[in-house]
């Protein structure tokens, strides 16, 4: 991050950084044209997983505070979508705003009394609320068609396109994602993004500094919601079917592992921790039906110890101990130099975690 | 009137339930100011010894002793191998640490026991006795008679031996108990095997009500979140009371509220845990945090 000529050197990441960007989006862009089209629907679903896993890092990595229930918030997206089109013949691409929209509300009803106090309450009430989520859902079945869940049609590919059904679905649950990671990228770098972090780091000094606590944390746990949401309907599109089965406890924990493993207070390590909870239940399920939680919940503690800023922080330490870089004063340097480009925020941000997150303050 | 005075009593019997888990939580969260999400697996995971240990033949009183002293162990080696790590953490760090335990305990006991059901073998028989003309289960008066019992003795514990003095101390200052000489680790492992045993004999009086499988804490845990936020996070009565209050409404709520039945009694829980914050966010008896930069 530093090397002695900074200037050339951030010059050279950031080009890096681009070079990276561009690989990813031809990688992305490639899949559906090279596995079959069951695999082509599973990394649909990691794409649709990551918008929610992306909603929920907003939230625990940006403002410190803890949702079980993101699940719940998942689940109300996929059903506005579903029951839009189904039951009020909305064209499909239309219900992925109003479901965000619902969810956005739902968030703020919700996290207004449960935010007044710190990350704690939060948690047990969403926790409730993912536990309670089935139990809703078969509740309203006449709205919800009840245990026998939903048949929502499946967008076709447009003759035009030239398109296979499952690729059409696969690239467009990419833009979805394309357009709600480009959103949050804009909201973390600006004025919310530092006010979320100030808040997380130190209560008091961000009311001193005149961030309104209440306010923020509200509207964080909000659009978190509305990225769940959003998450939620972009899942439900493709597979063409909503139940109360589809939204499991072990779906909230899911994501809370998927942003530990990708690491906290990071943006793209929603895509990483997305994979992760998309594909290892695929596997561990081989081994036993229970293979998946074990996992889950020895990477939650096991991250917590030895990795707290995730599979990105460790890739961004990895480059940053690279031969030809950094004698060990970085993290100062990384303090120090502000805002000068892209990529120096981005490390300072890492030590952030480091510091911010894994129990180095004392209580 | 007679089935009113019934769904009072079950309802106090079930609050007296999840007053007991309640109390295994606030005791854990009073010494060391941690949120156990684990407290409802762990007792799951207990129960499940007591089955394992009633499989193997032992009698039920003998199974029961077994389980607690085994849950005492458990609470111990928790706090001592995953919880003392991040102690004293940050609060994110340490919830995603007894989440992470959360998951690992209930994921585990479906890869010993599977996800079936089982039934378990109530403590108290299915007898039925008539107070004042009306008659009530023997089960629903033995657990609220053992909830008291468990609270007289945990405040005996607290106030009349040193391990009590010790405890209090902790909580209240760990780095002064350690200037005076007390091991603040061991008396946090302790605590923690007290709560854990706790939360087993919750587990052991819970399962014959419901059906043991690895999911049935999960709800139960709800409910005792519920009680320790009414009754306040820091007072084991307040716990104990939160617990009844919860249980009666829960009961009454889902026999004579239509809308409500069977299916969203959680929903209780929930508005009690949100009408607290609003409007008494410390609770019934808990006292009010007081923050210092």
């Amino acid at each position: 991050m530093t090397g002695p000529p900074r200037g050339t050197a951030a010059r050279t990441e950031q080009r890096l950084r681009a070079v990276g960007l561009v690989a990813l989006a031809a990688v992305a862009l490639a899949i559906p044209f090279f596995f079959g089209s069951f695999r082509v629907g599973q990394f649909t679903q990691a794409i649709a997983l990551a918008v929610a896993v992306l909603g929920l890092n907003l939230l625990v990595g940006y403002s410190g505070q803890i949702s079980l229930g993101h699940g719940a918030f998942f689940a109300l997206g996929s059903y506005v979508s579903a029951i839009l089109i189904v039951r009020a013949d909305v064209p499909y691409l239309l219900t992925l705003p109003i479901a965000g929209a619902a969810c956005f509300a739902a968030g703020l009803l919700f996290g207004l009394p449960a935010l007044r106090l710190r990350g704690l309450y939060l948690a047990l009430v969403t926790l409730g609320l993912a536990i309670a989520t089935p139990q809703l859902i078969k509740r309203f079945d006449g709205l919800t068609g009840g245990t026998q869940g939903l048949s929502v049609p499946r967008p076709a590919a447009p003759a035009w396109s030239g398109l296979a059904d499952d690729q059409f679905l696969y690239l467009l649950t990419l833009a979805g994602a394309v357009v709600m990671f480009a959103l949050a990228v804009g909201l973390v770098r600006g004025s919310v993004g530092r006010a979320l972090i100030v808040v997380r780091d130190n209560e008091i000094a961000a009311k001193t500094m005149g961030v309104n606590l209440a306010t923020v944390k509200t509207r964080a746990f909000a659009v978190s919601s509305m990225y769940a949401g959003v998450g939620g309907a972009l899942y439900m599109l493709p597979i063409g079917f909503v139940a109360p089965e589809s939204f499991p406890l072990a779906l909230s924990f899911g994501f809370l592992a998927a942003i530990v493993v990708g690491g906290l207070a990071t943006i793209g390590g929603a895509v990483f921790g997305a994979l992760f909870i998309e594909f290892v239940p695929v596997y561990a399920s081989d081994v036993d039906e229970a293979l998946a939680g074990v996992i889950y919940g020895t990477v939650l503690i096991a991250f917590m110890y030895a990795l707290p800023d995730g599979v990105m922080g460790l890739a961004r330490r990895l480059w940053a101990r690279r031969p030809a870089a950094a004698p060990p004063s970085r993290e100062q340097d990384a303090a120090e130099d502000g805002d000068a480009d892209g990529l120096s925020r981005g490390g300072a941000r890492s030590e952030d975690v480091v510091q911010g997150i894994p129990g180095g303050s004392s209580r | 009137m007679e089935r009113v005075v019934q769904v009072i009593v079950d309802g106090w019997a079930t609050g007296s339930l999840y007053g007991a888990l309640a109390l295994a939580v606030v005791l854990i969260y009073r010494s060391t100011g941690i949120v156990n999400f684990a407290q409802g697996e762990m007792a799951m995971f207990s129960t499940f010894g007591a089955w394992a240990l009633l499989e193997a033949g032992l009698p039920l009183a003998l199974a029961l002793l077994g389980t607690l002293v085994l849950s005492f162990l458990g609470g111990m080696l928790i706090e001592r191998v995953i919880v003392r790590p991040v102690e004293g953490g940050e609060v994110l760090t340490v919830v995603i640490v007894t989440l992470g335990l959360f998951i690992l305990i209930n994921s585990g006991a479906g890869w010993i026991w599977g996800f079936g059901n089982r039934s378990f073998p109530s403590v108290f028989g299915d007898g039925t006795l008539a107070v004042a003309g009306v008659s009530v289960a023997v089960e629903s008066l033995g657990i609220v008679a053992v909830l008291i019992a468990i609270v007289a003795l945990l405040f005996v514990v607290s106030q009349r031996t040193r391990l009590g003095l010790a405890m209090r101390a902790v909580a209240m200052n760990p780095d002064s108990s350690r200037l005076v000489g007390i091991s603040v680790g061991r008396t946090l492992m302790v605590g923690w095997g007290i709560a854990a045993v706790v939360g087993a004999v919750a587990g052991a009086l819970i399962a014959p009500r419901l059906f043991l499988d690895v999911n049935f804490m999960g709800g139960v845990l709800i409910y005792s979140f519920a009680a320790a936020t009414l009754g306040g996070f820091d007072s084991p009565l307040g716990a104990v009371i939160g617990g009844w209050i919860i249980g009666i409404a829960e009961n009454l709520a889902g026999t004579y509220v239509d809308f409500i039945g069977a299916d969203l009694k959680i929903l209780v829980p929930l508005g009690v845990i949100l009408v607290v914050l609003l409007f008494r966010p410390t609770g019934l008896f808990g006292s009010a945090g007081v923050a210092r930069a």
